[in-house]
């Protein structure tokens, strides 16, 4: 682990701390593709949550594996597996969801019998390989302080890629999102757009899985943009809070590692959980708060409710 | 005044093989109320559908603001069966409401604060503040849709399909989830709009007694076939009982509400309605629930 050679220690002196931690080629990378990833799986998860798609997310993450195991047995490159499977996975996914406006429950039992396949066709496919799958720790952990320039170069140009059609999606995306009906009959595309987008949730995923590992996407995949959304019901405020969250997630979750002998992953990943759980309580301190402040308001509200009736 | 803004001539629909119904011939006139009644599977929603092109008319002629359905959708504000929102749908009512002023246009809102990105952001602002006043929500409005109350969501939802100034509202059951002063309410605030804003609806209803006071005229669908005409010539025994072709009784209370007795139910109208295909499903499982309640 590059971590361990770099033998850092924290001190009080947090400009110290800052220079020691930008001194090694490894940490600018890992801190370069984890805000990238941070930005990109903020915003598309700021739209899955909201689509209340997190399964469909979860499964794709999920395509990882097979495409890993069936790119080491094709001898191509695993990024290459990534990406081909997350896309197969989304256009599944979008098969099933689009055939008919079935019920939300048939539509996880769905996507968890593709999830079950996927899984189990990466398992075939490392039997055939015959032997073990070398970054079988990395497939599922990640790399994160092992990221190489080239692995950067790539995750720029997905995430510009991802955020770009994303924004071009956007408000038909939000419209079909909450209120697909009324958005159809304006002539809202919803079932291409519902598929568009979980073709860029496959990107996005595939993109960010080889970062911090199949496991731990959904760390920044999911928890900012839950948190952000538990926090405030504004979009824009909400989405740049996502990314706010999502880069404090990876800077904080990385600098900590940083002076420690632990995996990076499992700090981002615990620090995403953390944030995930203070904006909830945050949020529900506030709703508390607010009841209160109802309760006592109530004697004045009721009548002119009941004189609006009338009226 | 120019044309009417829905007219039917001896229309008919038909869906698979069946006919739901055949030889209406209606009328809606510019800034009109009009009811459109009937039981259960009488064909209410299928002719909303027709209105907006989604169904083709297998005889006769449709026409919505004096063009073929489909043609007029942006001067249509449809408002689909019996829609809330999910208590965790982290959205303002007023980000529901914008999207029915631009939430069809590709790419973001960015909050540009030049050139004419601005001013059509202040329009969209003002127009958006302008009708959910205007269906009196603006207490409401900022807070998350899916925290309010089944009257604040519909009032939100008429606000939506206000916003991009329609000349035609369809509202398919508005009422059906509203406690009782919510739906007298609502039936008062879609009569204002067609005054005020001189936009004519035709609003899907079980029942027309909250309706009776703003409506201008009632469209009665059953078995098959429609009788269209003022609440006093059509809600009545005599019409009914013709068009149901089976005796249908109408009374009369003492506060001049009506009850129509001895309706026929349509026979098995749950296969026929799961025929409908894909665009009706959400609505089969809502409607169901409602009668059960």
């Amino acid at each position: 682990m590059p971590a361990d050679a770099a033998h850092p220690t924290l001190t009080w002196d947090v400009a110290h701390d800052v220079s020691q931690l930008l001194e090694y080629h490894f940490m600018l990378n890992a801190l370069l593709a984890g805000s990238v990833v941070a930005v990109m799986a903020g915003l598309v998860g700021w739209a899955m949550v909201l689509r209340r798609e997190a399964f469909a997310g979860h499964t794709l993450s999920m395509m990882a594996f097979p495409g890993a195991s069936a790119a080491a047995l094709a001898g191509v490159p695993a990024a290459l597996g990534y990406f081909l499977f997350c896309a197969a996975g989304a256009a599944a996914l979008g098969a099933l969801s689009s055939a008919r406006r079935i019920s939300w429950s048939d539509q996880s039992a769905g996507i968890g019998a593709v999830q079950a396949l996927a899984l189990a066709a990466g398992f075939l496919f490392v039997s055939l390989y015959g032997g073990v799958l070398g970054d079988l720790e990395n497939l599922l952990f990640g790399s994160l302080l092992g990221v190489s320039d080239g692995q950067v170069l790539l995750l720029v140009t997905v995430a510009a890629a991802t955020i770009a059609a994303l924004a071009a999606l956007g408000r038909p995306l939000l419209f079909a999102s909450v209120d697909a009906d009324v958005a159809a009959a304006r002539g809202v595309p919803v079932r291409a757009l519902s598929l568009a987008f979980l073709l860029l949730l496959g990107l996005a995923v595939a993109a960010t899985s080889q970062i911090t590992g199949v496991l731990l996407v959904f760390a920044l995949l999911v928890a900012p943009a839950a948190g952000a959304q538990a926090l405030t019901a504004r979009p824009l405020a909400s989405l740049a809070l996502t990314v706010a969250l999502g880069l404090l997630v990876v800077w904080l979750g990385l600098g900590i590692a940083y002076f420690s002998v632990y995996p990076a992953g499992f700090f981002v990943a615990t620090v995403a959980f953390a944030t995930y759980l203070l904006c909830r309580l945050l949020a529900q301190g506030r709703r508390l708060l607010r009841r209160r402040g109802r309760a006592q308001g109530e004697g004045e509200d009721a009548p002119a409710q009941r004189a609006g009736v009338i009226a | 005044m120019g044309e009417p803004a829905i007219v039917l001539d001896a229309a008919a629909v038909r869906i698979g093989r069946r006919t739901i119904w055949s030889d209406v011939s209606m009328r809606v006139d510019r800034g009109g109320f009009v009811a459109l009644l009937g039981a259960n599977g009488s064909g209410k929603s299928t002719l909303l559908r027709a209105l907006l092109g989604a169904l083709p008319a297998s005889a006769g002629r449709i026409e919505v603001l004096g063009r073929a359905p489909g043609a007029a959708s942006g001067e249509i504000g449809y408002l689909p069966q019996r829609r809330s929102f999910a208590p965790q749908t982290r959205l303002r009512g007023v980000d529901v409401v914008r999207l029915g002023f631009d939430g069809d246009r590709w790419g973001v809102p960015l909050a540009l604060s030049w050139g004419r990105g601005a001013g059509r952001a202040r329009e969209a602002r003002r127009r958006v503040a302008q009708v959910i006043e205007l269906v009196g929500a603006a207490s409401y409005a900022e807070r998350p849709i899916g925290e309010l109350s089944g009257g604040e969501q519909q009032r939100l939802l008429i606000a939506q399909a206000l916003a991009r100034r329609p000349r035609l509202l369809l509202l398919d059951e508005p009422l059906d989830s509203l406690d009782l002063p919510n739906q007298a309410a609502v039936a008062a605030l879609v009569g204002e709009i067609c005054r005020v804003e001189g936009v004519a609806a035709l609003l899907v209803a079980h029942d027309v007694n909250p309706l009776l006071a703003y409506l201008d005229r009632v469209v009665y669908l059953a078995a098959g076939h429609a009788v269209e005409g003022p609440v006093e010539e059509v809600v009545t025994t005599q019409a009914l009982t013709r068009l149901y072709g089976a005796p249908v009784e109408v009374l009369r209370a003492s506060d001049g509400r009506l009850v129509v007795v001895g309706q026929p139910e349509p026979p098995a109208h749950h296969h026929d309605r799961h025929d409908d295909g894909a665009h009706d499903h959400g609505h089969v499982a809502a409607h169901d629930e409602g009668h059960a309640g």
